[in-house]
């Protein structure tokens, strides 16, 4: 077992690899009433091709997110119930890259982290549930297609994108999950729900000793081999198309523009490149920003306005978006503010106030278990120490930024995606 | 935690911590409930963000809060039982994680002192500008609950239920109430209601009670004070002999089903356990059995407001569906009140109501507002005595309790004609 303080973050963590290939991490909150448990697997919307058993397999949009939904089946019936009488609260995600099965509990912490273990290691498919989930996953999908703020976002991926499944919906479709079967699924977890492709992390006032022997005990003794995967070819960094628009019932027309960026893999390389992703988003259009402040002052935009940089595997890109009367013209502002930036410098002064703002943010989030959980996660998954950021922070200049922003932020790299209010 | 009066109808609840990486500030005006200041409250600290006599816009106040490591002070404005709370919440990352001596808590309290007491003036009142773009983003944010149908169904649902009562007008006003306001007729407000008005301030973090209460009472030493304003006591209602039915259209793919409930049970604990069985947690009977066992929905769920005595059913359905999820919804209550259930539905629903009062403890700002309902409801029940009084609980009192649970309202917001 590995033991590090990070004496800047006043945190502590518990790291050790089992046998079988699957990474523990715990994080120490002595002081919390909460434990959380957070074990996850290094498969998402995006994985969507991939080899098994020497045989390329395509498998059906949505199919990561169908598999999370049925996991909580089990031979006994639904492991809800179990997690129910503890008192516990369980839930579970499925995003581009991943999918997390998560408990949070103020009892019973080792009763729940067996029981979250087994149901995630052990499936249990039949055709009658399978097709009873079909029923609950259209009504999930037709819900977030009233939901503009999806919308807006599906449509600018399938603006950004030609190739790489980023643009596919993580849910999939109505019509893309019916082709799902027992089998799909059980190929599916065969493939990624392996010790070697997983992580746990946990969360609290903890004994780590006794989170590795319940994994060590509840978990396979081998791991599958670790799998090749397709992202696809996105050849360029230059968008499919340059804008879409579409009606719904809003109130007033909202956007999202993304640009689409250079992107590093992994490493310190890869957190670096994140913090300096998110310096610039608010450096170009935070709160605090001169665009910011003189949009909101015309009226041209509301609270609403906001961004982030994403990194995928094999995507990244900026966005930005919120209500606006008129779109076209706050993209239009922003992305010139970007090339002013970018061509004059970025004011040192309040280049200052701006990274003293972000450290604090990055202090401020480790008062959050889930944000603890998904950057260890995303951290094991792409090779770098999250808790490093103090010092990764250091090493970034204005001028990185600057190139960020000049390279990145342009015209040529962006989208725009529109919802107009129905009349 | 201790509750202390700080100086004139002033309270300051502090709460000492070490757990968090954050101190968490509010400060916070309670008055009753109602139509006619409802929009001015809710504008009023709109308006006071927008800057101070010292930081006079965005760009100054937004600097001074980035030079704090990210200070964030925002505006506020939520209901409770029939009172409105108006005001501001401000949090900054504790000292010890700075690499200087510098110190960010009596700062930042200032600031927010500034923001109540001396806000940026023209011609000596309340910035007309400010007014005016405030009060458009107010109508916008008003009207933008279309966006998310199922905030709009349960508001709509409100509205048709409890007209007439004060617990049916908006925490941030109406929309049409909010555009008719002047900003002379503002900045009258602001002067009327500030001498008066109850203040509830609030503390957690690891700073001292004493620093604390010091770094308040220098941030409102410019309060003017002569007492009065109260809170008011949430009035209950008897449901109609037979609910009734409002059926809504709009451009939608899934309809929503939203069931208003009204209950004259004294016994407020175990109606608070009833409702966790009935809808109110992620294990209970409209969960498992209107979603998981007949697919008949997303989501089904309910939230029970022990003031007011009301039980808010809320669920996204098929338009089709709209008779069996009725016919289902009932069925599940009616369990309840029978008695029907598994032993683990019982007893799983208190360990569920029971980890969730725990980690309350872990949030700063769910303590904020935990403590501040009970300061505003006048309870004087602690966390640890809720805690017992849920345990304490039998299944006869839950079959008590649901059975003067009884239908008021049906809010069904279904597709125009050309969709299935």
């Amino acid at each position: 077992m590995i033991v590090k303080e990070y004496p800047r973050l006043g945190e502590k963590i518990y790291r050790h690899r089992l046998s079988n290939g699957l990474e523990v991490v715990v994080a120490s909150k002595p002081r919390h009433a909460r434990s959380y448990a957070f074990f996850a697997t290094r498969y998402g919307g995006m994985d969507l091709r991939f080899q098994l058993d020497g045989r390329w397999l395509d498998t059906p949009a949505g199919i990561a997110h169908y598999l999370e939904h049925k996991m909580f089946d089990t031979k006994e019936g639904n492991v809800l119930q179990e997690f129910a009488k503890n008192g516990a609260y369980d839930n579970a995600f499925t995003s581009n890259a991943i999918t997390a099965y998560h408990v949070e509990c103020t009892e019973h912490f080792y009763e729940n982290l067996r029981l979250l273990l087994s149901f995630v290691s052990v499936p249990y498919f039949t055709d009658e549930s399978v097709e009873k989930e079909q029923g609950i996953i259209a009504q999930e999908i037709r819900m977030t297609e009233d939901d503009p703020d999806w919308r807006v976002y599906a449509d600018l991926m399938e603006s950004l994108y030609e190739d790489s499944p980023v643009r596919v919906p993580v849910a999939g479709t109505v019509e893309s999950i019916r082709q799902i079967t027992p089998q799909t699924l059980y190929d599916c977890h065969k493939a990624f729900y392996t010790p070697s492709n997983m992580i746990l992390v946990c969360v609290g006032n903890l004994d780590p000793e006794q989170v590795v022997r319940t994994a060590e005990e509840i978990l396979p003794k081998e791991s599958g081999p670790v799998i090749a995967r397709d992202y696809g070819q996105e050849k360029s960094l230059l968008p499919v198309r340059q804008e879409s628009r579409r009606t719904m019932e809003v109130a007033m027309p909202m956007f999202l523009a993304g640009y689409k960026c250079a992107l590093e893999e992994s490493g310190d390389a890869h957190l670096r490149q994140s913090i300096i992703g998110d310096l610039a988003c608010d450096v170009l259009f935070g709160d605090s920003s001169p665009l910011y402040t003189r949009l909101y002052a015309e009226g041209a935009i509301n609270g609403s306005l906001g961004g982030n940089f994403d990194l995928l595997p094999g995507a990244a890109y900026l966005y930005v978006g919120g209500d606006a009367k008129d779109p076209r013209y706050v993209f239009d502002a922003i992305t010139a503010q970007a090339r002013r930036l970018g061509q004059e410098g970025i004011d040192g002064s309040f280049y200052e106030q701006i990274r003293r703002a972000s450290y604090g943010q990055m202090i401020r989030s480790l008062n959050s278990f889930e944000n603890i959980a998904v950057s260890m996660t995303e951290g094991y998954f792409r090779r770098f120490d999250y808790y490093h950021f103090p010092e990764v922070f250091a090493s970034v200049s204005k001028a990185d930024v600057e190139a960020f922003l000049r390279e990145n932020v342009t015209e040529e790299r962006a989208a725009l995606s529109i919802i107009d209010p129905a009349q | 935690m201790t509750r202390q009066l700080l100086t004139d109808n002033v309270y300051l609840t502090y709460v000492p911590s070490e757990k968090f990486k954050t101190s968490f500030l509010s400060a916070q005006m309670v008055m009753p409930l109602a139509s006619r200041t409802a929009g001015l409250n809710a504008l009023l600290v709109n308006v006071l963000s927008r800057g101070t006599a010292r930081c006079p816009d965005m760009d100054a106040l937004g600097r001074e809060l980035d030079m704090l490591y990210g200070a964030r002070l925002d505006p506020a404005v939520r209901r409770k039982g029939e009172n409105q709370i108006f005001g501001f919440v401000a949090s900054c990352i504790d000292d010890k994680y700075l690499s200087g001596s510098e110190k960010l808590l009596e700062p930042l309290t200032e600031l927010m002192g500034e923001m109540l007491c001396s806000p940026a003036l023209q011609d000596g009142r309340l910035n007309p500008a400010y007014v005016e773009s405030e009060q458009a983003n107010l109508i916008d944010l008003i009207r933008s609950d279309v966006n998310d149908k199922r905030a709009y169904a349960a508001r709509r649902l409100r509205e048709e239920m409890f007209a007439g009562e004060p617990f049916g007008v908006n925490r941030l006003g109406a929309a049409g109430d909010v555009e008719a306001i002047t900003p002379e007729q503002l900045d009258r407000h602001y002067r009327a209601i500030l001498p008066q008005v109850r203040l509830e301030l609030f503390y957690c973090g690891s700073a001292s009670a004493e620093r604390a209460a010091a770094a308040y009472r220098r941030a409102l030493a410019g309060l003017p004070r002569s007492g009065g304003l109260d809170a008011a006591v949430t009035s209950r209602r008897a449901a109609p002999a037979q609910p009734r039915l409002v059926t809504e259209e709009l451009d939608v793919t899934q309809g929503k089903l939203c069931i208003g409930y009204r209950t004259d049970s004294p016994d407020e604990h175990a109606s608070i356990v009833a409702n966790a069985m009935f809808g109110g947690s992620s294990n209970s009977k409209l969960f498992l059995n209107v979603r998981e066992r007949l697919s008949l929905c997303y989501y089904a769920g309910s939230s029970y407001d022990r003031e007011k005595g009301a039980l808010m059913v809320s669920s996204g359905i098929e338009f089709a569906n709209y008779d069996r999820a009725m016919a289902e919804i009932a069925a599940q209550l009616a369990a309840i009140q029978r008695g029907d259930w598994e032993d683990w539905e019982f007893t799983g629903a208190k360990s569920y109501l029971l980890n969730n009062f725990r980690s309350m403890e872990d949030f700063a700002s769910s303590l904020e507002s935990y403590l501040l309902f009970q300061a505003v409801s006048g309870s004087k029940e602690t966390l640890g005595e809720l805690m017992e009084a849920v345990e304490a609980v039998t299944p006869e009192r839950v079959m008590e309790a649901a059975r003067a649970i009884r239908p008021d309202t049906i809010y069904f917001l279904k597709g125009k004609e050309t969709q299935e």
